[in-house]
């Protein structure tokens, strides 16, 4: 069952356009994480469905009610902000009682509420103490409990992990997927700028760049099948190498042969005509393999080796004109600086997009 | 390295050191005022409020009784009694009968007076006078003294100041005028100025720039400008002279500064605490009762203090709006320059007037001082 719909959604301030015909459905029970970089409009975006910022066109709904000019508080949302927003002068447990009593809901209904938002939240200990009395995680947990409390159709989460410390941002991102587990009915929208949140937390990625959905889909089915450079890079760590190639032969498989001299046989369909035209081969740092062979993709002068240990991390020397090729390596190898090496990879873990960078796959 | 250490030292001196200096400036004329108002008028006009705590030496001339009080003792007339009122501590530490030499003679010594008589003082001011023929004339024979006084307090002044309900000069009507005036005067403009900085600074509206442009041009302009006019718009509405006149005038001049402070200091509150009060459903209102206020304490009791400061103070706008020909309405500060035209030389009356005027000041600022730096500092810095 859908549980929120954005049809041909847009945002312009005046005359900028910050957001363009967005379409999205999204279904009862997923959690949806909407990525990209700063300023892609992914904050304004949950702002819009959250009520906080206006809609100039397009229509939302959710539970199928159009909700575009419904204040917030009816919208059946609640919002988890990136600086908590608890009210600093109220205990936690006024703090989730607060739109309970705005609501003049019954103190008895208030009060079970609230346990159940601490019983699952581990707040107890802590309902009566003031935020400031409380550590990052719990005042992110306060925030979250209180909107458990209101028990909305939708969650929306506005980068709820920025500000916690690296240690507590794992720990509460596992939190966060557990709360999720044990709320299989709650649909949630979850803003992260952060890829490893987005691929850990998410049932559907939605990628946004400069005001456009870029792709929407699980978060494996991104990072197997990239729609275009954009998602390719953002997604995964270190982002993926990309190579001008000059396509051979084209097919059932596509011959390509790179601009610095690398072969090979990529297994994804393409026209005969496309033949001779220069396309982008992607492959990602992590599959690449060291090979002795002629038969080589990549052929380079190892920059700056990283021995993390697990794995081995090498930065290549950049062509003129093209961006640095970085190469991850599972495990210890004895490569030195200034040596220069050729790669390969398997071809079914290869990428291939045109030279405006839209993939073959969806082309 | 050094420099910059240097330079920082030198600072906190010079810091120091100013400090110092204010606190001297402050709190020497207060604690003299606080003194002298405890002080008799011969001990005010006899030595400084810094020598209230030593005993003070004064000279002094006093008769003996007149001889018509004179008995016949065992063939000799005798005059006796005692130079100081009953119940004085002074302590005569020489004496004489001529103004020629005021000091000739020490206590217990016998002097020769003219008239042919025998004239004894004690330290403690009795005296015996005998002669062997009796005493003629209507006068008593005069005594010179320098008397030593221990350090004297008296509640007298205050007394006769707040609870003395005879006295037309007293501060008491014009104490509770003042507070009639200056507790409305304080708390109507907070809670306008209040409403008013939450929808400057939270409220969308067309106008709302230039409203504050309004209220930060209205910071400058200067009292005086608008005393007539608004008097003669009191006269004509029908509010006349009286505290409702003078309530609006205080409101009216408080208001710009009112709401330029707190509007700066909600508009520094965190935009998603209020953002989250909308997702919980609250009004506008509630937003500004239930979050926006208890927030905005610093800064509504920091204007307060100032705005109780200068209602307290304030002479000009109670002249202007208040103080009729009856006088029934006088505040504190009027009736002080009364006090200093009618009693100028009377400082003991002076020092308890003055002192009652800024005790309540210094009680509220005392009391609230924490809020007021706190309270200016967070609107201007985030």
């Amino acid at each position: 069952m859908t549980s929120l719909s954005l049809r041909d959604v847009s945002k312009s301030y005046g005359a900028v356009n910050v957001l363009r015909d967005i379409n999205l459905e999204i279904d009862e029970g997923e959690l949806i994480v909407f990525v990209g970089p700063s300023g892609c409009g992914k904050s304004t975006l949950l702002r819009m469905i959250a009520g906080l910022e206006t809609i100039t066109g397009g229509t939302l709904e959710i539970a199928g009610e159009r909700m575009n000019e419904v204040p917030p508080a009816q919208r059946g949302i609640a919002m988890v902000f990136q600086t908590y927003a608890l009210y600093p002068h109220m205990t936690v447990r006024d703090n989730m009682a607060f739109g309970m009593k705005i609501a003049k809901k019954p103190q008895a209904e208030i009060d079970a509420a609230i346990a159940n938002a601490a019983r699952i939240l581990q707040l107890e200990p802590y309902l009566d103490r003031l935020p400031k009395a409380l550590s990052g995680g719990q005042r992110q947990r306060v925030a979250i409990g209180r909107s458990i409390v209101r028990d909305p159709k939708v969650f929306l989460f506005d980068e709820p992990l920025s500000n916690l410390d690296a240690a507590l941002r794992v720990a509460t991102r596992i939190e966060i997927a557990q709360l999720k587990e044990s709320m299989p009915q709650s649909t949630m929208i979850y803003v992260t700028h952060d890829q490893v949140e987005a691929m850990t937390l998410a049932s559907r990625i939605v990628v946004l760049h400069g005001g456009d959905i870029e792709q929407v889909g699980a978060p494996l089915e991104l990072y197997e099948r990239p729609a275009n450079t954009f998602v390719a890079q953002f997604i995964g760590s270190p982002a993926m190498n990309l190579l001008a190639a000059e396509v051979l032969q084209g097919g059932e498989q596509t011959e390509v042969r790179t601009a610095t001299g690398g072969h090979a046989i990529v297994p994804i369909a393409s026209q005969v005509s496309d033949q001779g035209s220069s396309v982008q081969l992607g492959v990602r740092p992590e599959d690449l393999v060291l090979t002795e062979s002629d038969e080589y993709l990549l052929s380079a002068d190892v920059e700056i080796v990283e021995a993390l240990g697990e794995t081995t991390v090498l930065y290549f020397k950049p062509k003129d004109g093209e961006a640095p090729l970085i190469a991850k390596l599972p495990g210890i190898h004895s490569i030195k600086k200034g040596t220069t090496i050729r790669l390969t990879a398997v071809p079914e873990k290869l990428h291939l997009f045109t030279d405006k960078g839209i993939s073959f796959l969806y082309r | 390295m050094s420099s910059i250490a240097g330079t920082k030292s030198r600072l906190t001196w010079a810091v120091q050191i100013s400090v110092v200096v204010l606190v001297a400036l402050w709190v020497f004329p207060t604690v003299g005022l606080f003194v002298s108002s405890f002080r008799t008028a011969d001990q005010i006009t006899s030595s400084g409020w810094w020598a209230a705590m030593a005993p003070s030496e004064r000279n002094d001339t006093f008769r003996t009784a007149a001889p018509d009080t004179q008995v016949q003792e065992n063939g000799v007339w005798v005059i006796q009694g005692n130079l100081f009122e009953a119940g004085s501590e002074a302590t005569i530490s020489s004496w004489g009968t001529s103004s020629r030499d005021i000091s000739a003679y020490q206590p217990g010594q016998t002097a020769e007076t003219r008239g042919g008589g025998r004239l004894t003082v004690q330290a403690d001011g009795a005296y015996r006078m005998e002669s062997d023929e009796e005493f003629s004339g209507r006068r008593g024979q005069r005594v010179f003294v320098t008397a030593t006084s221990p350090p004297e307090f008296t509640l007298e002044n205050y007394n006769n100041m707040l609870f003395d309900p005879s006295n037309r000069e007293g501060m008491t009507r014009a104490f509770f005028n003042t507070l009639t005036v200056v507790i409305p005067a304080t708390i109507i403009p907070i809670v306008i100025a209040a409403f008013a900085a939450y929808a400057l600074a939270w409220m969308e509206f067309p106008g709302r720039a230039l409203l504050i442009a309004a209220v930060v041009g209205l910071l400058v302009v200067p009292l005086q400008l608008a005393l007539i006019p608004l008097l003669k718009l009191h006269l004509a509405v029908g509010i006349g002279k009286g505290y409702l006149g003078v309530w609006l005038a205080h409101t009216a001049f408080g208001m710009p500064l009112a709401i330029y402070l707190l509007r700066n200091y909600m508009v520094g509150l965190p935009r998603d605490i209020i953002e989250n009060a909308k997702v919980d459903g609250a009004t506008d209102f509630q937003i500004f009762v239930k979050i926006i206020i208890p927030l905005s304490f610093p800064a509504l009791a920091s204007f307060a203090i100032f705005q109780f400061l200068w209602t307290w103070n304030d002479l000009l706008v109670a002249m202007v709006f208040l103080i009729d020909a009856t006088g029934e309405t006088t505040v504190m500060t009027k009736q002080i320059v009364e006090l200093l035209g009618t009693r100028g030389g009377n400082w003991e009356i002076l020092a308890t007037a003055a002192f009652v005027s800024i005790l309540v000041p210094l009680i509220v600022f005392f009391a609230l001082q924490r809020y007021l730096v706190r309270g200016l500092l967070a609107g201007s810095v985030k």
